[in-house]
């Protein structure tokens, strides 16, 4: 019982990292970002390589993914992204559909349709024991460097300055356009620095979620479940929505195994009929 | 007052009118059958394919719905006639595929309530979700439809008790051409009615549509229920004629392609999902055969140019076609003042 909350729990924080990039690309410009799901499968692959065949350590192959997806997401946000702004939901679905697609068959390309495993340090393997409860090792790590980038995000986005550039664009870009903030610059690096998370997140996640070319196709309405539930006003919502999510996903596969992601999408539309603005949604936000 | 209605009514009936251009692509495409018999197969996947996307047309052309989910209607109804005739409740084809389109419309308007609330994303999430349920629910109870493998051990009696689905697809596709131009001639119908006329203002601008007096909601529920019915014909289209039925019916990809493929053919009018399955078939046969495995990869760079060079400018070459053959058309026959109101419009 306490393992799967445990194993819940790191599934969560995983899940949290992937998505909260596009969380604020979502509140921030409007954006419907069905690709966002590449740029973490970009991170995993990256790291795969890099520990792999290059054999750099593992410690060191995390913050190559996130640096080397960033610098990705910056020049995809540069050179492509911008001309789709402000064009239809139905123009932005289809171009980072479009972008899928072309990411799952490049992978399958390069890097072939066979499962990669990132090779981790044999002091991360197995699990201890705390008060009867199964402890994996890898899993804690997760936590703690989940949790950790949880605090910096939410230190980030409520004490610095650009923290508060970003609050006053996503609140009112026309406002926060008016006092001279550049809307533009904040985007591009938020955009970069989501898509580094959600490589960081593909990095950590490759040994739990696995990793394959369908990387992208299969946790695409997991991030947005986590982005439309936990609503794109904050971050403690989409925090809160992917701890939810992951421990009802474990709960659910291990409960019910045969209902398989049954539970989660029933879940998800429930909660989309009771709440459409999302479930940590603080009022109605006109958009 | 009464002389106004009479001139709406007869202005109305003159935009309906099949136009040369009209009958001369449907000859064209009875006479597929003569013309390329080696081809049955593709043509038959082709013309199952256009009713899907006008089924898609019909929502995101005239109502504006963006949905990712059309897949749902089109596996529910492949299942339904699938397993009716395996079992033998229902051993007409025909009668077989209507009550599928039934079954799928039932779901389409049970669903249509979760669609009709909420933002563009709060609609593609809900259609997505759908699907993907119905496809989970499909994988569970596979003692019933097959589950990983299939549904397997579909026998189809021959349609109408004559036409038996031969190994070479000719029935088959001459089958899914009828059906197709039925169903094509019932949106048409629809479309060029008051009701589709309505659903236009809507799409346009709903709080003034709700302004002059049209029930938004129910007209929005009407149309994804017929769309839903629309989707569930092609998916037993598919089911009948190849014997089968699979999990993928219920895939993300299959209604991603739809989309690709209306967008290919412009949506707003009805030929669009024709048109852009009979493109996107060709254009997936010849990359295909030049790399089998990778073909997903330029399908997604069409999708990202087309975004890129904006879908306006594409539908603007078709609307150049069309305006000449609408100027051809005119000497053959007297028309009225070229109509605005084709081609896709930004949603």
């Amino acid at each position: 019982m306490l393992t799967i909350l445990y194993d819940g729990i790191a599934y969560g924080m995983l899940l949290f990292v992937l998505a909260c990039g596009l969380s604020v690309t979502l509140g921030l410009m409007n954006f419907i970002n069905l690709a966002h799901g590449a740029f973490a499968m970009a991170g995993g692959y990256c790291t795969v390589i890099v520990v792999n065949r290059f054999g750099v350590p593992f410690a060191l192959g995390l913050p190559i993914a996130f640096l080397v997806t960033a610098l990705l997401g910056g020049i995809f946000e540069r050179t492509l992204y911008v001309h789709v702004y402000a064009r239809s939901h139905l123009d932005q679905v289809l171009f980072t559909i479009g972008l899928v697609f072309m990411a799952v068959a490049a992978v399958d390309y390069t890097m072939g349709s066979s499962q990669q495993f990132v090779q981790i340090p044999e002091a991360l393997q197995g699990q201890f024991e705390v008060a009867g409860v199964g402890i994996g090792k890898y899993r804690l790590l997760i936590i703690v460097i989940c949790g950790l980038l949880t605090v910096a995000l939410q230190l980030i986005l409520a004490k610095t300055r650009f923290g508060s550039r970003l609050r006053a664009a996503v609140d009112d870009q026309r406002v926060a356009r008016g006092l001279g903030i550049n809307v533009g610059v904040v985007f591009g690096i938020t955009f970069a620095f989501g898509s580094g998370l959600a490589g960081l997140g593909g990095a950590l996640g490759a040994e739990i979620l696995g990793l394959d070319p369908t990387f992208p196709l299969k946790y695409m309405i997991y991030f947005l479940i986590v982005v439309t539930v936990g609503g794109t006003s904050s971050i403690t919502g989409p925090f809160f929505a992917s701890i939810l999510l992951g421990i009802g996903d474990v709960a659910g596969k291990y409960y019910v195994p045969k209902l398989g992601a049954f539970v989660i999408y029933a879940i998800m539309i429930i909660v989309l009929i009771w709440r459409p603005q999302g479930l940590f949604a603080r009022g109605a936000v006109s958009r | 007052m009464s002389a106004r209605a009479d001139e709406v009514a007869r202005y109305l009936k003159r935009r309906a009118r099949w136009s040369p251009l009209e009958i001369a692509f449907w000859i064209f495409a009875f006479a597929t059958i003569w013309l390329f018999p080696g081809k049955y197969l593709i043509l038959k996947d082709t013309a199952i394919l256009a009713l899907f996307a006008l089924s898609l047309d019909l929502i995101l052309g005239y109502a504006g719905i963006i949905s990712l989910g059309q897949a749902a209607f089109f596996g529910l109804a492949g299942y339904f006639s699938g397993l009716v005739a395996k079992y033998g409740f229902i051993d007409e084809p025909v009668i077989a595929l209507v009550c599928s389109g039934v079954v799928a419309a039932g779901l389409g308007f049970v669903t249509s309530f979760l669609v009709l609330r909420g933002s563009d994303l709060t609609r593609l999430m809900v259609t997505l979700g759908v699907s993907l349920m119905l496809g989970e629910l499909a994988n569970r109870y596979s003692n019933i439809t097959g589950g990983a493998d299939g549904l397997q051990g579909v026998e189809i009696a021959p349609v109408l008790g004559l036409f038996r689905f031969d190994l070479f697809g000719h029935n088959g596709y001459v089958y899914c051409l009828i059906v197709l131009f039925i169903c094509f001639v019932i949106a048409r119908r629809i479309i060029y009615s008051p009701f589709g006329l309505s659903l236009r203002s809507i799409k346009g601008n709903n709080l003034r549509a709700a302004a002059i007096g049209i029930p938004v909601k129910w007209r929005l529920v009407a149309i994804y229920t017929v769309a839903a019915g629309f989707a569930g014909i092609a998916g037993a289209l598919l089911t009948q004629t190849t014997a089968f039925c699979s999990l993928d019916v219920f895939s993300f990809e299959r209604s991603a392609d739809l989309l690709l493929v209306l967008i290919i053919g412009g949506t707003g009018y009805l030929y669009g999902g024709l048109i852009g399955a009979v493109i996107y078939k060709f254009l997936q046969d010849w990359i295909a055969n030049l790399t089998p495995q990778y073909w997903q990869f330029w399908i997604g760079l069409v999708l990202v140019v087309i975004v890129l060079i904006g879908r306006e400018r594409m539908a603007g070459w078709i609307g150049a076609v069309r305006a000449f053959f609408n100027r051809l058309g005119a000497r053959f026959a007297p028309r009225l003042p070229a109509l605005g109101g084709a081609g896709s419009e930004g949603h």
